[in-house]
């Protein structure tokens, strides 16, 4: 049950999207949420929805898993929606008591709407289609610049990474926990939510012991194997521009552009 | 007489309708008669840690199903909880489910959570504290105190606590020196023999197994690929190296000194057994 949990999961395969530079993919993230927020009008929103429809296809993720991932955040979409169709100004279309839904504010959920689930798309995209190292790798190299403010980016992105890999393990770690303390008649299903809380604790506390015990011989590890941080380190993958990357970068930009072009004639 | 745990085509897909689809349990008929002793063994993957986490309603079946004394354990959400009690199961590594402040209170969670009276939860803590040797002195220490050995004693107190007519064990011995092992197997042995309650032992040490279990099962790929007692099981030795496992090694010997013409049955499978063999037949030559 817990397994379920899409958070940033990695779904491996070998596109031209996964096979793209980390580094590349994060610059393209950031274009991609200036251009969604760029967009406006029609034109703009066709546009965007053409992009992500066509990296999603060139990345060979398979929509519905991108759309399970929508599901935690399907209130705040619902949200937005509702807000924006009732509290816009506009040509009245309806009106039920002190309540109108306008021309201008159906119009304007849409395009919010749009832009929440592309927004989430996009993101997904990237931590579906980079494993969690090369995207902490990526980063680290893209910060790299900040070293010269004394800003600890390797250290930093050392521990993101081992954050993001001792998420699997902490979550296969609560179910074996949880079914052990099941078999002792625990139960987390029934009763009021004070009991309810009262019944994560006997999960709580081994979770708490084996988290630290596992820094601990983590911590031991590394020290064994010499690691004193960033300095002087070599990668086993070095990361290099190919020809895909740059074309991705200028599309990038042009994108960019032609939103602000959109913007410009007022389509 | 109903057996006390019957399972009826049982049968766990995981991941159903991914492609990391697979069947972890196949369609298994199994009949465990009360009070017996079955020793569970196959390799890493076989699928035994899925089957027992049938045994007491922790994972729902794809199909098939498990009687506890003739009843569907999956028959209603109360059937289902309330089996959790009747089937203890002690998972590996049990050491890590204590959670208390203190060894009294951790053996305790169990019973309390049947909403047993209290002098009820203290005379089975105590009972289940006997079984596998933890003092009364040690009642009030927290359980990150005690050693490895002794923890993992407090786990399956905890369990032994509920007084369930089944007790499953998944490899309780595994990362134990030999010396805690072997009083660990003694005092499981001694529990089942003064309670007269059904086992259900899973374990790769074929020695141990083949010593204390009246009837064998040999799991592989999900399916139950031999079925018996240890004598029928451990004379097909080809078959068992073939899955991965091993035969203990008195047959091991036993088998190299047939092969050199040492004519002594098949189905030797304890070091006893085996020493008493070797000294009738050393006797007979001896004559000859």
């Amino acid at each position: 049950m817990l397994k379920d949990i899409t958070l940033g999961q990695y779904f491996p395969g070998d596109s031209v999207v996964h096979k793209m530079d980390p580094r590349t993919k994060l610059i393209m993230v950031v274009l991609y949420i200036v251009a969604l927020f760029l967009a406006d009008g029609f034109a703009g929103y066709a546009v965007m929805i053409l992009v992500t429809a066509g990296f999603v296809w060139l990345s060979k993720v398979p929509p519905k898993s991108l759309f399970k991932g929508l599901k935690p955040v399907l209130i705040i979409i619902v949200l937005t929606a509702v807000l924006n169709v009732f509290y816009t100004d506009g040509t009245v279309l309806v009106q039920v008591w002190k309540l109108k839904i306008t021309y201008e504010g159906i119009i304007r959920a849409v395009f919010m709407v749009l832009r929440i689930v592309m927004l989430i798309c996009g993101t997904f995209l990237l931590t579906y289609t980079t494993a969690p190292v090369a995207l902490t790798d990526g980063m680290e190299l893209l910060l790299h610049p900040l070293n010269k403010l004394k800003v600890p980016v390797h250290e930093m992105s050392m521990m993101m990474s081992m954050a993001l890999r001792f998420i699997p393990t902490l979550i296969e770690e609560t179910d074996k926990i949880m079914s052990a303390q099941k078999a002792r008649g625990a139960d987390f299903e029934t009763g009021s939510l004070i009991d309810r809380a009262k019944a994560l604790l006997p999960i709580l506390v081994p979770l708490f012991i084996s988290a630290f015990r596992r820094a601990d011989e983590l911590a031991i590890a590394m020290e064994s194997r010499c690691y004193n941080g960033g300095a002087g380190r070599t990668r086993m993958k070095q990361l290099r521009y190919e020809r895909r990357d740059y074309l991705a970068l200028v599309f990038g930009v042009l994108l960019i552009a032609g939103m602000i072009g959109l913007q410009v004639v007022g389509v | 007489m109903t057996p006390i745990l019957k399972t009826e085509a049982l049968t766990h897909r995981y991941s159903v309708g991914t492609p990391f689809e697979n069947t972890a349990i196949d369609s298994i008929e199994l009949e465990i008669p009360r009070g017996q002793f079955v020793g569970l063994i196959g390799h890493t993957g076989s699928g035994k840690s899925t089957f027992i986490q049938h045994l007491n309603g922790l994972l729902k079946p794809t199909a098939g199903t498990v009687y506890y004394e003739g009843k569907d354990i999956f028959a209603s959400k109360v059937a289902t909880r309330d089996v959790r009690f009747k089937v203890g199961l002690v998972f590996q590594y049990p050491e890590y489910q204590l959670f208390e402040e203190t060894v009294y209170a951790d053996i305790a969670f169990g019973p309390k959570n049947q909403k047993l009276s209290a002098a009820e939860v203290d005379e089975r803590v105590r009972e289940a504290a006997a079984f596998v040797g933890i003092s009364d002195d040690m009642f009030e220490k927290s359980p990150l105190e005690l050693s490895g050995g002794q923890k993992r004693r407090v786990a399956i107190a905890g369990v032994i606590a509920m007084r369930p007519g089944v007790l499953v064990l998944d490899e309780p011995t595994a990362g134990l020196d030999p010396e805690a092992r072997e009083s660990l197997f003694k005092n499981i042995e001694d529990y089942r023999n003064s309670t007269g309650s059904t086992v259900v032992l899973v374990t790769h040490s074929m020695d141990d197994v083949a010593r204390i279990a009246d009837r064998l099962v040999v799991m592989d790929h999900g399916r139950v690929v031999m079925d018996g007692t240890p004598e029928q099981v451990f004379s097909r030795p080809e078959e068992l190296t073939a899955m991965g496992l091993t035969v203990p090694v008195a047959t091991q010997i036993a088998m190299e000194l047939r092969k050199r013409g040492v004519d002594i049955p098949d189905a030797i499978y304890t070091t006893s057994y085996l020493s008493k063999v070797l000294l009738k037949w050393k006797e007979v030559h001896d004559h000859a």
